[in-house]
């Protein structure tokens, strides 16, 4: 209605305000975009088609070469390994936790409010000072380990030893972010009709029924979709890694994002690191897709 | 990506069963120890989540003697703040603390500007090519930051700005990390209603005027939730330092907390620790203060796509 009453000039006129107004304010996003995103990913593409050599400044096209190297790297497939495992953990005892966390939330409870804080606040806490903390935690002359001596048990080095070194990892990164995927689960709990859950009741069904055949199926989708971004999330782990074990013992921790940093930064090798970035990029991408087509189909079963 | 997503629990939360009938009185006591075990279980499962801050800031205050002693002391028998001086005396930790305050700020300063516009843009303003210049920024949601760090490095390289806080405050500002607020703020741009708009223009306001004194101010929630995690995803920057700046006096706090160890590499924990609560402190004080925020901004990041 009120553009019927503009005159035709203004109409025109308004226009072509819109698209200068529109590209100026699209202009400093578009120039970054092509700057940071796009132009470095079309070059990491390029760097990984050629052997770099820093020291001798030579620069040459080497074809599929990095890639060969790839496929017959026990480093690289070590790093795979350690990827697969640590997001495989994360996921399942992440997605877990979280989803029973938010059930227990979910029962309203007094003092419900202040639990939903103390399980979140680790989120917004810096990544590398509850690392350090966790790794202080961990030491072997430390808190957890002191406090196990109490109870009689002769705890590990945790660190240090193949298994408990990978599990500690994955346990610290559990209690940092579960609260993030905690709050999505509360959201996706609180769009459950109460009365869906009632008629489970009336029928007959105990509680763990109703939540497995009832509660869970309407939430599947909120489900998939932070598992997906939790495994986005942990094929990125680097600082954690960094600052708890450097990628040992051995190189049981060595996930691909610390793999790809040392071949950069510590060997210099960075065609070959190229490489490794863009199958991480690969992965990224394919599970990102994944998620906005899970996204469509769920829309129906989201708050 | 709507901004209520999160509401739900949050309004739960604070009044429980405020507009739940009232059980009846046999149910009631039915309940009651089942809550009670609930409870307890949650206070147990609380303590990985709250001890570990705990223990951050009592060790900073035990000597170092104290520190790895068994059995462990969960308050410090002889308090000393000997630690924080030392966090000072060590590195510059004030210079590190202020390069850190002042990048996050303008990174997030300078991100609500650019989010706001672009989204603004892509969710309200009909200009040739929009749907494509917006494909072409999404491309940001699929790129994590570590996949292009070679390419960063040698870009930065070649512009001569390492060991400087260019990078740290450019690349996030109009790179990869804005492409996401700059979707938040567009989803958000979608829902307000375009009659106020509309209204506006009839009284001769430009479109930036519109944005500027209407549409923006209107997207507070929006904002907040963008202010918070572009905020936090700053101070929290780990890979990005490592790989740019290499001198001292340059770093950023998650960089510096590295930093503390002795002549063999071994860490110095009660300094770590010390230097560990001083940034950690401050911004959970704020979490406490404005925890819905906080709740509601970083679930909107988790919901990202």
């Amino acid at each position: 209605m009120a553009t019927a009453t503009m005159s035709p000039p203004q109409r025109r006129l308004n226009r072509r305000e819109d698209v200068l107004t529109g590209f100026a304010f699209v202009l400093p996003q578009l120039v970054g975009s092509l700057l940071f995103v796009i132009g470095p990913l079309v070059a990491v593409v390029w760097y990984s088609l050629h052997d770099w050599n820093v020291l001798a400044n030579s620069f040459t096209y080497s074809g599929a070469d990095n890639y060969e190297r790839l496929a017959s790297d026990p480093g690289f497939h070590d790093a795979m390994r350690a990827s697969g495992i640590f997001s495989a953990g994360l996921v399942l005892l992440n997605v877990s936790l979280a989803l029973a966390l938010a059930v227990m939330l979910n029962q309203r409870l007094p003092g419900t409010a202040t639990f939903r804080a103390f399980f979140f606040s680790p989120v917004v806490v810096s990544l590398v000072a509850w690392t350090i903390v966790w790794g202080f935690l961990l030491q072997a002359d430390g808190g957890i380990n002191g406090f196990l001596s109490q109870l009689g048990v002769d705890g590990p080095n945790w660190l240090r030893e193949g298994p408990t070194a990978m599990l500690s990892v994955i346990v610290v990164q559990v209690f940092k972010n579960v609260g993030l995927n905690m709050v999505l689960f509360l959201a996706a709990l609180q769009g459950v009709p109460k009365e869906v859950r009632e008629a489970a009741t009336m029928d007959g069904a105990s509680p763990w029924r109703s939540f497995w055949s009832v509660t869970v199926p309407l939430i599947s989708g909120t489900i998939l979709l932070v598992s997906i971004l939790t495994v986005v999330g942990s094929l990125q782990v680097f600082a954690q890694i960094a600052v708890l074990t450097q990628g040992g013992p051995g190189t049981s921790t060595t996930v691909i994002v610390y793999y790809l940093y040392q071949q950069a930064f510590q060997f210099q090798e960075f065609g070959y690191a190229s490489a490794v970035s863009v199958v991480l990029f690969v992965i990224v991408a394919i599970l990102t897709f994944v998620q906005w087509q899970t996204r469509k189909r769920w829309v129906f079963h989201e708050v | 990506m709507r901004s209520d997503v999160v509401e739900a629990p949050v309004s739960a939360a604070a009044g429980p069963g405020s507009a739940a009938p009232e059980p009846s009185p046999s149910r009631r006591r039915r309940v009651r120890p089942a809550a009670v075990l609930l409870l307890a279980v949650l206070g147990v499962l609380a303590v990985p989540f709250v001890f570990p801050t705990w223990w951050m800031v009592t060790a900073s205050f035990k000597p170092m003697s104290e520190i790895l002693r068994i059995p462990p002391t969960l308050w410090p028998s002889a308090p000393t703040t000997e630690a924080y001086g030392q966090v000072f005396d060590l590195q510059p930790f004030a210079q590190q603390y202020w390069n850190s305050m002042y990048i996050a700020a303008l990174v997030t300063v300078g991100t609500i500007a650019v989010s706001s516009m672009a989204g603004y843009a892509f969710a309200r303003i009909r200009f040739p090519g929009a749907n494509l210049l917006f494909g072409v920024v999404l491309i940001g949601l699929l790129v994590p930051a570590e996949v292009t760090i070679v390419p960063l490095f040698r870009l930065v390289n070649w512009a001569g700005l390492i060991d400087t806080h260019w990078p740290l405050i450019v690349i996030p500002i109009i790179g990869a990390p804005s492409v996401l607020a700059t979707f938040i703020m567009r989803q958000y741009f979608l829902t307000l209603p375009t009659e106020l708009e509309e209204a506006a223009r009839m009284d001769g306001l430009s479109r930036a005027g519109i944005f500027r004194r209407i549409a923006f101010p209107l997207a507070r929630p929006a904002v907040a939730a963008v202010a918070i995690f572009t905020f936090l995803h700053s101070w929290n920057l780990f890979l990005e330092p490592l790989v740019f700046l290499s001198s001292r006096e340059n770093f950023t706090l998650p960089l510096a907390l590295t930093q503390y160890v002795d002549a063999y590499g071994g860490p110095m924990w009660n300094v770590q620790l010390a230097a560990t609560t001083l940034t950690v402190l401050p911004v959970l004080g704020v979490f406490l203060l404005a925890q819905r925020q906080f709740v509601e901004g970083l679930a909107n990041t988790g919901l990202k796509g």
